[in-house]
């Protein structure tokens, strides 16, 4: 096959030239797709917001600590017409089915809830997916978490007020888990503020 | 201890071959009995590990602090084929009896996609390189759990009476989607 | 061999996932859904007539004992263009995918058809060959994705034609290796009955 002798400088040559090529063929290939990548993550961030906090013209962003939690949250703060509409928050927690999975939770000035979106997740289909849809996320829309003090929202097995998903009850609770460290983050920042 | 539950998330929970699809050629080709099983695991665990470290020290400081994540495929994919070459002469020189029995089975793990999944999913899950180095470990008892179990349940299965379109492959995935299945019990055992 | 029979080869009597037991990982790992497999198979089959093309070019100046390294960088560069093409390009399908899209470069199709056949040809059979190989996979992909997702979800390339939850297990993972099981037996039926 090769009519080239496998001599240690020709081995050596070879593959430090098809590395430098590859190398650039890729570094070319990223500066052309650096644009359109960071542009669909940023839609997809503001497609999120959108649902959970419509009618904003603008947002800021801010990242605070949960006060139980290892990563960071960021907060988007809405603004129309010059006032804060609202804050979305886009929280995480780690005990659902498949582990980790993230939400953005939309909370009016008020701290009640305008709406849920899921983010990331890997929950079983057909089961722990059905967080996303309506029977179950919208019972969380318009709750305000200050009405549950310190165990924040649960599932009806927990003595809460949300009826789980039919044999989802772990991702159920892991949603319950997200949307409470949602506000408690909320709860923070507005203490922080003031 | 946050270790403990990396192990056993990596080991039942999310296993590496039943769960994530990672590393089935060697699973579903040298599965075929015990010897040749518990080979492929120790050169495994040995390339794992040693490859988990390697890619987490580049990605971390040289191909992040310079902006270069998109040489991320390119230079992980290099350090594993450099290793398992090294591994090989380094084991033929220190005990070739060794070398003897792994033989075939160490250019095959460059093409392990177990070694360069595990390499990514360390990266991606952000872990710190001690916590990183746990979860190869942990995938590599993993991989050989679910290798030897496997070749365990086809030892027994050359002795029965399968029906003739089913002999080989297709009964082996058959089994092996029910050892998955089994698997799946451990759910939400652990979070990792 | 003629063209013809070097570019069917990969379809029925060397199929690379049925026939010749090769690139398994992705074949169960992402055919939750027909367009998944679809597009793995498609993204696979881009990397492997690429990097056929490119290996069958510089062929006589690689020194034979580096060429599996060599073969291995060139086949990582076309995988990274793919990566990054697809996550600006194609973000829901990227999403999908996740971690296989890097994988292809370890798929042992890719590597196979390099080794066995890019390095001791032509180019323009090398492309021939892999895209005949290439469009294989993606049909051996495409029709176990296609299987899973009937009998999982009640639906194919997304169209649902039964309202109501599939067999989940089809798309979970025992689900895959069941299926696989079950196809390549009935494939053999047909292959190898002479």
């Amino acid at each position: 096959m090769a009519k080239k002798e496998s001599t240690f400088l020709n081995m050596f040559l070879t593959l430090l030239i098809v590395t430098a090529v590859s190398s650039l063929a890729a570094s070319a290939v990223y500066n052309l797709t650096k644009g359109p990548i960071a542009e669909v993550a940023r839609m997809k961030q503001q497609r999120a917001i959108e649902q959970v906090m419509p009618g904003f013209t603008s947002y800021d962003e801010v990242r605070v600590m949960p006060l139980n939690g290892k990563d960071s949250l960021s907060m988007f703060k809405g603004i129309k017409d010059g006032a804060e509409i609202g804050t979305a928050v886009n929280t995480y927690t780690y005990v659902g089915y498949s582990g980790l999975f993230k939400i953005m939770v939309g909370f009016d000035n008020e701290g009640k809830i305008i709406n849920t979106e899921v983010l990331e997740q890997k929950e079983t289909p057909g089961l722990g997916t059905k967080m996303a849809l309506p029977p179950f996320k919208d019972q969380f829309v318009g709750r305000n978490l200050a009405d549950f003090g310190k165990t924040g929202i649960q599932v009806s097995k927990d003595g809460g007020v949300i009826d789980a998903i039919t044999a989802a009850t772990i991702t159920s609770r892991a949603f319950c888990d997200a949307v409470n460290r949602a506000y408690g983050a909320w709860e923070e920042n507005k203490k922080d503020n003031k | 201890m946050e270790y403990i539950i990396i192990i056993i998330g990596t080991v039942l929970v999310s296993n590496i071959v039943l769960a994530n699809f990672l590393g089935i050629c060697p699973f579903l080709g040298v599965s075929g009995k015990l010897t040749t099983a518990s080979g492929m695991s120790g050169a495994v665990l040995f390339v794992m590990t040693v490859a988990t470290i390697i890619t987490w020290l580049i990605q971390n400081y040289i191909l992040d602090p310079f902006g270069l994540g998109f040489l991320q495929t390119i230079s992980f994919i290099l350090v594993i084929a450099s290793l398992v070459q090294v591994v090989e002469i380094i084991l033929k020189k220190v005990s070739p009896p060794l070398y003897q029995a792994l033989g075939v089975f160490l250019p095959l793990i460059t093409t392990n996609c177990a070694i360069l999944g595990v390499a990514l999913l360390t990266i991606q899950k952000e872990f710190t390189l001690v916590e990183g180095t746990i979860y190869a470990i942990g995938n590599s008892l993993g991989f050989a759990l679910a290798l030897i179990l496997f070749a365990g349940l086809r030892e027994h299965l050359e002795l029965m009476d399968v029906p003739k379109g089913m002999r080989g492959m297709p009964i082996a995935l058959v089994v092996a989607g029910i050892l998955s299945l089994a698997f799946m019990g451990f759910a939400n055992l652990v979070s990792i | 061999m003629n063209q013809m029979t070097n570019f069917t080869k990969g379809f029925f009597k060397e199929n690379p996932v049925f026939v010749m037991l090769l690139g398994m990982c992705p074949a169960l790992a992402v055919t939750n859904s027909a367009i998944n497999g679809l597009g793995m198979g498609l993204a696979t089959t881009f990397v492997l007539v690429m990097s056929n093309f490119v290996i069958a070019l510089i062929k006589n100046l690689i020194p034979s004992k580096v060429r599996i390294p060599t073969f291995i960088v060139v086949i990582a560069s076309f995988v990274t263009i793919v990566d990054l093409s697809m996550a600006g390009f194609v973000p829901a399908l990227h999403e999908q995918l996740g971690i296989f899209i890097p994988l292809i470069v370890v798929n042992c199709v890719v590597l196979g058809r390099a080794e066995a056949f890019a390095s001791k040809n032509t180019i323009g059979s090398s492309i021939i060959d892999g895209l005949g190989m290439g469009l294989g996979f993606a049909l051996a992909l495409t029709m176990l994705g296609a299987v899973r997702e009937i009998f999982g979800n009640y639906s194919v390339f997304g169209y649902k034609f039964i309202q109501a939850d599939g067999i989940l297990v089809f798309i979970l993972s025992p689900g895959a290796f069941i299926a696989l099981g079950f196809l390549i037996a009935l494939i053999n039926q047909f292959t190898k009955k002479a």
